[in-house]
């Protein structure tokens, strides 16, 4: 580039900006850089379409779960400022001692969930109770000055008042923000704001004329005791003029606020407690509204479920982190496969086949689940499902409807089962529907164990519970409209009408048997003697009663829908059109073992610098692989500690392996000293990574700090 | 003044040394008074009160509040320049970063004709925080009267004993005043003092005794006492609103308070709950049993993964580390497995949540050393969750 000046320089260019709007749309991206025909354009779209569904479900959800905390914290909010405001001339509240309202909110160890739940909260708090709503995070605060810094600031930026702002700003710069000064800000601010402007939007905040300051501290556990003490101290004394409500935050449990503050603090505070719907179930509600649906067409396996669950269960806690594993998946499913065109809602999927290309169909006859459909039929159809396009359009359009069919039917019975196998002692099946549906999909559930051992349960449930049951799930199932399982619902209609009639004709027969019974009490030999035949009697199963009979029906009623409706997806054809099975992919991805991937680049660089000089068979080191590889390789041979003479004249074997006859360039001592200077780099970069570092038991030598060998 | 024996009980020798000491208006005072008790001794409401009713110049801080020296001294300064030109209203305010300008300042703003001929003074509520500010603050208040050559006098109001204070360079030493804690026969007539309107002030010192009775074990804080006296009185006089006690019939009140003075010990004294969940509580007539308080929420959920983590810190910081082969050889397998091979981001994470500390230095980065803070109950109660049986892997109960 050229420049109007004369003189010698440095010149900044900035960089033209026309230029960097000529970036690649995100949806190139689906190109795997070939082929057109395989509608990458429409796939991103349509991940882009369902993530949004899903996502805006997830927010809703998300919602509708923090209402009732909401609510109940901003009762107290509002009970507790209402207080300050009556105080005036009771003998008792010039009495006692003038506590700050506090919220100890509970919200579980997900930490990375609270920020979420933290933003939704001051919004709520703003358009319900007070304009002056502040958060503070404890590395924020480390002490008093910082903390009441931020304080300052972020309060001055609730009260959005264009011509005052310019002032404030200035002052806030000059005087060091102290409580006097917040009181009177305070004070300032509600005054002006009373005249001025009688029901103007805010209608609930400016019912008070002086509003509470609420002051959110994110994270309790991690705040130092000091700075908490002193504000509380400091902050009880202008409680008059300053009315401040605090909502602590807190991951683990309210004993956290004892050890945090003495007493003599803690008694300054008024504290209730509001606790957070538990993540678990959570994950629950999650799991029904997004996943054990029919409303998105995108379905899961069982391994990338079990991912996401144990990643959940086993690591974090986090909501957030499950949904956004549930993202990786759709878009890696929309990525990789190109037949996911078709994972989309069955009206708009019928008519995207119509347009398939050839490529498309190609792809179609490859699906495996495809093949032995295929494999299935007579040869004629074999014949014209292999070579006919449109013959071939036509039955994936009617196989996609009995997927989707099939998903249909399936969620309904996986609850009815659940709802069966929930209430069993000790869970065969899992207490959660997600156990449950993780061992449905990943095989015949009927051959397991733990299926005939719930049977065997259910088959000893009493009447009145096994008639709960029947009614939950006849509830289930009357919300479909399916037509085969309404048939289901009317049958368990029936079996519901029979126990009642059971109830009646029992009655009768109790009041007749128990006369009966009372004639033949005679003496004990005889009574034993007909207990042991009873006992036989039952062993032998020769004569049930009407209810065991009835009970029987059930279970293989329930038994018998259980076999028609939970085959596994792997046995419906195309179901690899919506459903998403690359676990190992996402492993590697939300799960990332990076040991393993330092080492591999160390060990084998030709794994990611595909650099055909690279390659080596296992053991020997080539002499151009990178310097750090070198020495890495080498340190590997060693045992604890690692002389670096030693290392150093390795190193340099190895480097100066294949070049010979280059001595004319350069003299050797220079060639030295840069392979000198080229292992000495190399040993620092491997102790920046951590595999070694400097030791005092032995000078000129280094620790290992990693142990096994190549 | 004979109302002032009203105002302030039980601490007339305290306030017959204060006033000797202050003199007259124009006499010179000592230079610095150090005030130390107890808390709720009364040390800032007597010295309060005292300056108040004599009308004397001064100024009141409370160093808690000022967490830098800057807005000490310019508080002190600020509350001065309003003290002598009381009138105008307009303030210029000052701005003063260093002892040295205070010293200077102070001389100016003392200048004015009506602090001109009487001892002014200053009072720093919560002396102890000086002892974290500049090391020169504290001598320097304690002879400013040498320092600007004016008739000031400086006194520090404390619960911490003098010697505490005393900086190793050494100083001037101040007049030391001692306030002792108040006696049973204190407490009683002090609470008695305030009685509401509509009750005889025979019948709310009937209660007060019976409150000491109960609480005076445990608690001698007068301020806590008079919150505990006003949160429970209504339902002392419950039956007498009721009517079915006469306000003399003392045995029968008794009957009915004294339970529930015991319960609120448990409760609210120990801010299990709060003060407003107990008056709600009393005005339902509900028992406070059915209400949880914040000790009874110890369950802590973590993920699995932390669980072992934290049972594997547990018995690194209470195992000696010779012993280690002692437990984890014998059964190999079982726990090795397990808890050694997870994560150390989740450490962070679990340091977050106070579960676990980390001591040393904050900058060793290559080997940064943790210690599990949880009780003993609680990781029980973690390790039952996990079926590990974690009294058999402590040292401590072989």
């Amino acid at each position: 580039m050229a420049t109007s000046s004369v003189s010698k320089g440095c010149f900044v260019f900035k960089p033209n900006l026309k230029k960097r709007k000529t970036s690649v749309p995100i949806e190139e991206y689906f190109n795997k850089g070939k082929n057109e025909s395989e509608d990458s354009k429409l796939r991103f779209e349509t991940y882009q379409l369902i993530w949004q569904q899903m996502k805006s479900e997830t927010e809703q959800l998300q919602e509708e779960l923090n209402k009732n905390l909401f609510d109940s914290l901003i009762k107290f909010l509002q009970k507790s400022h209402s207080g300050f405001q009556k105080n005036s001339r009771d003998w008792g509240c010039q009495i006692k001692l003038r506590e700050i309202p506090t919220a100890a909110l509970i919200l579980g160890v997900n930490v990375t969930d609270h920020d979420l739940t933290f933003r939704s909260l001051t919004e709520a708090l703003q358009n319900n109770v007070t304009p002056y709503v502040v958060s503070l995070q404890s590395r924020d605060c480390p002490d008093m000055k910082h903390f009441l810094q931020k304080l300052c600031s972020q309060l001055m930026d609730c009260h959005v008042d264009v011509e005052s702002k310019e002032q404030e700003k200035d002052i806030q710069k000059k005087i060091h923000c102290s409580m006097d000064f917040l009181s009177s800000w305070y004070m300032n601010v509600t005054q002006k704001m009373d005249p001025g402007r009688p029901g103007k939007k805010r209608t609930s905040s400016s019912q008070w004329q002086s509003p509470p300051v609420v002051l959110i501290l994110k994270d309790m556990e991690s705040f130092t005791t000091k700075v908490l003490q002193d504000f509380i101290i400091v902050s009880s004394q202008h409680l008059h003029e300053f009315p401040l409500i605090l909502i602590f935050g807190i991951a683990t449990s309210p004993i956290i606020i004892h050890r945090l503050l003495p007493h003599a603090v803690s008694s300054l505070l008024c504290i209730e407690i509001f606790q957070s719907l538990s993540c678990k179930e959570h994950l629950t509600t999650v799991f029904d509204k997004l996943l054990l649906t029919t409303q998105f067409p995108f379905k899961l396996s069982e391994k990338v479920l079990q991912i996401l669950i144990s990643i959940f269960l086993y690591y974090d806690f986090s909501i957030q982190n499950f949904i956004k594993g549930l993202q990786l998946s759709l878009l890696e499913h929309f990525y990789s496969q190109p037949l996911s065109v078709l994972c989309c809602n069955l009206p708009e999927a019928k008519g995207r086949i119509n347009f398939l290309s050839d490529n498309q169909c190609e792809n179609i006859r490859r699906l495996p689940s495809f093949r032995r459909y295929v494999e299935k039929q007579a040869t004629e159809k074999q014949v014209a499902l292999l070579t006919n396009e449109r013959f071939l359009k036509e039955e994936t359009q009617s196989l996609l409807e009995n997927l989707q069919v099939y998903h249909t039917n399936y969620f309904l019975i996986l609850r009815c089962l659940h709802q069966f196998t929930s209430s069993l002692p000790k869970y065969p099946l899992g207490r959660q529907i997600r156990e449950l549906y993780c061992t449905c999909l990943e095989k015949n559930i009927w051959d397991s164990e733990e299926y005939a051992s719930a049977l065997q349960l259910l088959r000893m449930l009493a009447k009145d519970e096994l008639m709960t049951i029947l009614q939950k799930c006849f509830n289930v199932l009357k919300s479909s409209s399916e037509k085969q399982l309404g048939s289901s619902a009317k049958r368990i209609e029936e079996l519901l009408a029979q126990f009642q009639s059971l109830d009646e004709a029992k009655e009768e027969e109790d009041a007749s048997g128990s006369q009966s019974k009372g004639l033949q009490k005679t003496d004990l030999y005889h009574l034993q003697k007909s207990l042991l035949e009873m006992k036989e009697l039952r062993r032998t199963g020769k004569k049930q009663t009407k209810f065991e009979l009835l009970r029987e029906k059930v279970v293989n009623f329930i038994d018998g829908l259980v076999r028609e409706h939970l085959l596994p997806p792997e046995t419906q054809p195309l179901h690899e059109v919506v459903y998403f099975t690359a676990a190992h992919t996402l492993h590697e991805h939300l799960n990332a073992a990076p040991r393993i991937a330092l080492h591999t680049a160390l060990n084998n660089p030709y794994y990611y610098l595909k650099n055909e000089a690279l390659k080596s068979e296992e053991g020997c080191i080539p002499n151009v692989a990178p310097d750090i590889c070198i020495a890495y390789k080498l340190h590997l041979e060693c045992s604890r500690l690692i002389n670096l003479v030693d290392w150093s004249e390795a190193f340099a074997t190895v480097v100066t392996a294949g070049e010979k006859t280059d001595a004319s360039s350069v003299t050797s001592e220079e060639r030295n000293e840069i392979i000198h200077a080229r292992f000495i780099r190399a040993v620092s970069e491997l102790e920046l990574l951590g595999f070694v570092k400097p030791t005092k038991r032995k000078t000129d030598h280094v620790a290992r700090l990693t142990w096994g060998g190549c | 003044m004979p109302h002032f024996e009203n105002v302030v009980l039980c601490r007339e020798s305290q306030v017959s040394t204060l006033r000797s000491l202050f003199g007259e208006r124009h006499h010179f005072s000592f230079p610095s008074i150090f005030i130390y008790g107890h808390t709720a001794s009364g040390k800032t409401y007597v010295t309060q009160t005292l300056l108040k009713t004599l009308e004397l110049p001064h100024v009141f801080v409370n160093c808690v509040e000022c967490f830098t020296l800057r807005l000490l001294l310019e508080q002190i300064l600020n509350k001065l320049n309003h003290l002598s030109s009381s009138e105008d209203g307009c303030f210029t305010q000052i701005t003063c970063d260093t002892f040295n300008d205070f010293v200077r300042l102070f001389k100016q703003v003392t200048k004015a004709k009506n602090l001109k001929d009487q001892t002014i003074y200053i009072v720093l509520d919560k002396a102890e925080y000086l002892r974290d500010m500049e090391v020169n603050v504290l001598p320097g208040f304690l002879r400013l009267q040498e320092l600007c050559d004016r008739n000031v006098t400086v006194i520090f109001l404390s619960e911490i004993i003098w010697e505490k204070f005393r900086p190793n360079t050494g100083c001037f030493e101040p007049f030391v005043l001692y306030f002792p804690d108040y006696s049973i026969g204190n407490l009683q007539k002090i609470l008695s003092h305030d009685h509401p309107p509509e009750y005889s002030a025979d019948f709310y010192a009937a209660y007060i005794n019976i409150l000491l009775g109960v609480f005076y074990t445990v608690c001698r804080d007068l301020k806590e006492l008079s919150h505990l006296a006003v949160l429970n009185f209504p339902k002392y006089c419950e039956p007498v609103v009721k009517g079915e006690a006469s306000e003399r019939d003392t045995r029968k009140l008794w009957r009915n308070i004294e339970p529930h003075l015991k319960k609120a010990m448990q409760t609210v004294y120990l801010r299990e709950i709060s003060s407003s969940q107990w008056e709600k509580l009393q005005k339902d007539d509900a028992d406070p049993g059915q209400l949880e308080g914040l000790s009874t929420y110890t369950h802590v959920e973590l993920p699995y993964y932390s669980k072992f983590i934290l049972i594997a810190a547990y018995l690194a910081s209470y195992n000696p580390a010779r012993t280690d082969k002692r437990f984890f050889l014998k059964h190999h397998g079982k726990i090795k497995k397990t808890s050694f091979l997870k994560k150390h981001e989740k450490i962070t994470s679990l340091v977050t949540l106070q579960l676990l500390t980390l001591v040393g230095h904050d900058d060793q980065l290559d080997g940064p050393k943790y210690k599990c803070t949880v009780s003993l109950d609680f990781i029980r109660a973690i390790a039952r969750t996990v079926n590990f049986d974690i009294i058999k892997y402590l040292y401590d109960f072989l």
